[in-house]
């Protein structure tokens, strides 16, 4: 959670009077959220669109989805200064849902497996072993 | 369907009995998409967004809810037209700017309506009369998920719906109720609910005016953030602040009427005779003193039956409004005595007030939950 206080000029030339135009991305920008984006940043262009990290910083936008991929780290301090959680917990688009708790199980079946091995229950982690592998190929199918 | 015969009748939610409609005008849901594959509309070049505008199109207007419906693409509306639909709420101020590239859509009831292109692929709208956020997510959600069986929409299972701009990441969602909050403006109240609701992570804002400025004391109150909680609970907890809004307005409401009765009755007697006999008047003025003719019909000073003519001039004197009525083009003053003109012969059926002095009774300010 970031506080800012604006004086009167600056909060109309934000936009934050605008009840149409307030992004909350333009306003963080402004405040050094640029720079540390650019810090934390490796990758200069997006491989899918070559949208820039310039173009971001003008624009407080993103060129396309791999971007969100392209510039992660930069993004990733923002978006918890804006956000309430850094992880999505709602609506799934019904094609993905089966491949996402897929990967959902398959993690926590790894988990489990380390958990075995630790313990030394090799009957168990051979088990364990057996069902990512299967979970794994009928995501490749 | 003709763009005319859409305008001919105003929407559905301006009409509609929802709960609580006294106070709260409408309930919207807005959801942001964006197809996997395609650069975001503000970074697309024109053949991009012309091939992701040419692939979605039909894919809404097939639709069973779209049967019928308005489906334009910008560049043929023209400034006129645009500024109307974005006075009814129905497109953005920043799509009205759009020309080729970008279209929009909307059922005859102008309870759904799409956006093509304008920050994302698509920006889809959902919106009812009175407090009724969970129905109004219902309706957009089962457009989403039909239309996700046709599109590859943008989605990370970490970040969720990826939009343009990454303060919508997430459920992509913008969930706002428009509120009349009258009481609240007059007891000077109003800063101080902006400023809590501002504290968990909601925003309030005057929905013509700007800033705290409200005009008409229209306040819209929507989510700020659209990550890490899912749908539902975005609206549950909307909906709990929006509760204890109504209750803070009708508190105010009935604190007005044993504390400052002459205050009160003297603003709506004035709203209703300058209404009824001005002959120029700007459309911040008429916002203004009709939300004190609702306040009056909420209170029981005029009979209900008056409402839907109050709701309606508030829509239909907003500039864009005005100049449609009209077949030339007016100047400002022409506008203005137009307006005055228009609400006098609206409000002329109108009974006077029926403040004989303080009622006996105090009459109640929310009788649609019961």
């Amino acid at each position: 959670m970031q506080k800012v206080n604006l004086c009167e000029a600056c909060s109309k030339e934000k936009g934050v009077t605008d009840p149409t135009g307030f992004a909350l991305t333009d306003l963080l920008l402004g405040l050094g959220a640029a720079q540390e984006f650019e810090r934390a940043n490796t990758v200069q262009k997006c491989p899918a669109c070559e949208f820039t990290q310039n173009d971001f910083k003008k624009t407080g936008r993103l060129g396309c989805a791999v971007c969100y991929d392209t510039f992660a780290e930069g993004l990733g301090p923002l978006l918890k200064s804006m956000h309430k959680g850094t992880f999505h917990t709602g609506k799934i688009p019904a094609r993905q849902m089966r491949s996402i708790q897929l990967d959902k199980e398959i993690r926590l079946l790894r988990e489990e497996l380390q958990a075995a091995v630790q313990k030394e229950k090799y009957e168990a982690a051979a088990d364990l072993r057996d069902r990512i592998r299967l979970l794994e190929t009928s995501i490749s199918s | 369907m003709k763009l005319s015969s859409l305008l001919s009748s105003s929407g559905e939610w301006l009409h509609g009995e929802g709960p609580h409609n006294q106070i709260v005008v409408s309930s919207r849901v807005r959801l942001a998409r964006n197809l996997r594959e395609h650069s975001f509309p503000g970074h697309a070049k024109k053949a991009q967004r012309l091939a992701v505008l040419e692939e979605i199109k039909p894919r809404i207007e097939e639709l069973p809810e779209m049967r019928d419906a308005f489906s334009e693409y910008m560049q043929d509306l023209n400034t006129l037209e645009k500024t109307v639909l974005v006075e009814r709420h129905l497109i953005s101020r920043e799509q009205a700017q759009k020309t080729i590239g970008s279209a929009v859509i909307m059922n005859r009831k102008q309870t759904l309506s799409i956006m093509i292109n304008e920050e994302d692929h698509l920006r889809m709208q959902a919106i009812r009369a009175g407090l009724q956020l969970g129905n109004t997510f219902k309706l957009i959600d089962k457009m989403d998920s039909a239309l996700e069986q046709k599109l590859d929409f943008a989605f990370d299972p970490a970040l969720g719906y990826l939009t343009a701009c990454p303060t919508n990441v997430g459920t992509a969602m913008r969930a706002s109720a428009m509120l009349h909050l009258p009481a609240l403006v007059l007891a000077d109240q109003i800063n101080k609910v902006i400023q809590a609701v501002g504290k968990i992570g909601l925003a309030v804002r005057g929905l013509y005016g700007e800033g705290t400025e409200a005009m008409g004391n229209l306040f819209q109150v929507s989510n700020q953030t659209t990550l890490g909680e899912a749908e539902e609970d975005i609206i549950g907890r909307l909906n709990k602040v929006i509760e204890q809004i109504i209750e803070h307005e009708q508190n105010a409401r009935q604190n007005l009427l044993q504390k400052k009765p002459g205050t009160l009755f003297d603003n709506i007697g004035r709203a209703y005779g300058i209404l009824t006999h001005a002959y120029s008047m700007t459309s911040k003025e008429a916002l203004n003193l009709l939300s004190f003719m609702k306040l009056g019909i909420d209170l029981g000073f005029f009979p209900g039956s008056c409402l839907t003519a109050v709701d309606e001039l508030f829509m239909e004197t907003q500039p864009a409004h005005m100049q449609k009525s009209s077949t030339q083009k007016l100047a400002a003053e022409e506008r203005d005595s137009l307006r005055a003109e228009i609400i006098r012969a609206k409000l002329n059926a109108f009974p006077k007030p029926d403040i004989a002095g303080p009622p006996d009774e105090v009459p109640n300010t929310d009788t649609a939950d019961e």
